[in-house]
């Protein structure tokens, strides 16, 4: 087999916050074009750990890289430029703004940098995919709940980045919605983006993923394809044994 | 760089209302030319101030710092440099001084920022008061053949500059990072905006306009004093004409600065000693009444007539 050197690893990565272990000596890879599905109970540091990759957050131990270059240290900033783009649990648009300028922030200060008319037609394209086509001259405050996420998707798309972080994004959305949710991220795998996937919604994380890898109190219990991850049951009883899920 | 027809109409706009304003001292009293300074002196320091604390809701104390050092620069520069050079020396340490600042506070939080700037007016004046009362003196003298209406002229030329910079940073990636900074700045963040760098670089701007407002009136002062160059009252009448305008537009300062020394000519002369007060009251005022200032009013009017257009 051949040896595919991945986008994004971690090797035991930790985060203290005072006495409590939120992410415990965490490994993993992500490989190009492959959406990696992380999961576990409510707490058990899914966020945390994007938290840690996009550089809010410092790991306490370990270390993050990109393409092999360490980025464990870097600043959110230039983690961003360097090609990691994340979405938020709760979504974070920029009120003052219009839709369209909302995208155009992805689109100018990203990974790869666009100004003036090809940052527009950059924006223009990505609210098109994601099903914005025509209201980017609406203020952030008029949408429904689902266009909001499409916004904050697209932002995060628009800077071309390596490693895409979706944290929750299918969360809170209705029936339909969520269809259409879990459609407009199957395209994204089809086009060949790598992504990390924190979700709760089982469905899409079978209809999505190529891999999984399994959280519980901040330490990972399994690896690996997902039918095997969601019957081992270790997992079944992380998940049972949480009651809030 | 495309401009648009609004874009050449507000040029000529602006060239032609600083051309009227600049026919002022051929044409007025004494009396008259001291408020057009003071108009032109408030436009620069407000409008500057709004550029950076407009979109980053930084509030800036920091006004009468800058003011005073270049007031200090033309003091003790005159003897020894000729008076043109004086105005961009300012400039260039105002901004050295505000970089420094800016890297010192900008990452700390809004309230934090606001104590610190207050401060450093303070502080900076304390250094000179003993500066001087180490080497023996207590004031000093600028004297110029400098006129009242030469240093209009000069506020004028600035008031110009200002509104110029503001619109080609309006039109830059520095101006969309700060309108997001100031939306949200960690998704400033992690869209790869060097926040503090942006920071900095725009707090520079009111940090070197302020200096040069204050290298251009020094010749005014004749003697200047401690006292004098930093008062903090400076400070907070450009906060409060900057918010009474509005800061999300590039002419909204202005629009606070005119009424707002009419007013203070009033209270000034009707009730010397009630100023600080009438001050603090203006400012809640504003913050509760008028929180987007006149620019608010008027855009909204103009709202109000363009739909109401619509239906007709
Ligand atoms: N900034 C923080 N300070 C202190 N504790 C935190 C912080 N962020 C997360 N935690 C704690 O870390 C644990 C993991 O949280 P999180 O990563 O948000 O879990 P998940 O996303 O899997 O639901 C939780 O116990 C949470 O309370
Ligand atoms: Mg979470």
């Amino acid at each position: 087999m051949r040896m595919v050197s991945p986008v994004l690893s971690l090797r035991g990565v930790t985060k203290r916050f005072g006495g409590l272990v939120a992410v415990n000596g965490m490994d993993f890879d992500v490989t190009e074009h492959e959406v990696l599905g992380l999961i576990g109970p409510n707490g058990s540091g899914k966020s945390t750990t994007l938290n840690l990759i996009s550089g809010a957050l410092m790991p306490s131990e370990g270390t993050i890289s990109l393409r092999g270059a360490p980025i464990t240290h870097l600043a959110a900033q230039d983690i961003a430029r360097k090609g990691v783009a994340r979405t938020f649990q709760l979504v974070r648009l920029l009120p003052s703004m219009t839709v369209l300028e909302n995208v155009k922030a992805g689109a100018v200060f990203g990974h790869r940098r666009r100004w003036g008319t090809e940052a527009n037609a950059q924006a223009q394209a990505l609210m098109e995919q994601v099903g914005l086509a025509g209201r980017g001259h609406l203020k952030v405050g008029q949408l429904t709940y689902i266009d909001t996420k499409r916004v904050e998707l697209a932002r995060a798309l628009a800077g071309d980045p390596k490693v895409l972080l979706l944290d929750e994004w299918l969360a809170g959305l209705n029936p339909t919605e969520l269809e259409e949710g879990i459609a407009l991220i199957r395209r994204l795998r089809d086009e060949g983006r790598t992504v990390i996937l924190v979700e709760h919604v089982m469905d899409a994380i079978r209809s999505l993923c190529d891999r999984c890898v399994v959280m519980a109190s901040g330490t990972k219990i399994a690896e690996g394809a997902v039918a095997d991850v969601l019957a081992d049951p270790e997992v079944i009883r992380a998940y049972l044994g949480d009651d809030d899920d | 760089m495309r401009l648009t027809a609004k874009n050449w109409q507000g040029l000529a706009l602006t060239a032609v209302l600083l051309g009227v304003a600049a026919c002022l001292p051929l044409l007025t009293t004494a009396y008259w030319l001291t408020i057009g300074v003071t108009i032109a002196l408030y436009t620069v320091l407000a409008t500057s101030w709004a550029l950076f604390s407009g979109p980053t809701h930084y509030i800036s104390l920091a006004t009468a710092a800058f003011f005073g050092v270049g007031t200090y620069t033309t003091g003790l520069g005159i003897e020894h440099l000729p008076y043109w050079v004086l105005p961009p020396l300012a400039g260039l340490i105002g901004a050295a001084l505000a970089a420094l600042v800016g890297l010192a506070t900008l990452r700390l939080s809004g309230v934090y920022f606001v104590i610190f700037t207050l401060g450093l007016a303070e502080f900076i004046r304390q250094i000179i008061t003993w500066g001087q009362t180490v080497s023996g003196t207590k004031g000093i003298y600028v004297l110029t053949s400098i006129t009242e209406a030469h240093i209009y002229w000069q506020l004028l030329g600035l008031a110009g500059l200002v509104w110029l910079l503001g619109w080609l940073i309006g039109r830059s990636r520095l101006g969309f990072a700060l309108r997001i900074i100031g939306d949200d700045e960690e998704v400033a963040r992690h869209s790869g905006i060097h926040t503090a760098r942006a920071k900095v670089l725009l707090f520079m701007v009111p940090g070197a306009f302020a200096a040069i407002t204050g290298a251009v009136l020094a010749p005014r002062y004749v003697y200047i004093e401690p006292i004098l160059a930093f008062t903090p009252m400076l400070s907070f009448q450009v906060v409060i004409m900057a918010l009474l305008g509005g800061t999300g537009r590039l002419w909204g300062p202005v629009v606070g600065v005119i009424p707002f020394t009419f007013l203070w000519e009033g209270i000034s002369a009707s009730v010397p000693n009630q100023t600080t007060l009438l001050l603090g009251v203006a400012f809640l005022v504003i913050v509760y009444v008028l929180p987007r200032g006149f620019v608010g009013l008027i855009e909204d009017a103009r709202a109000r007539v363009n739909r109401a257009e619509g239906y007709a």
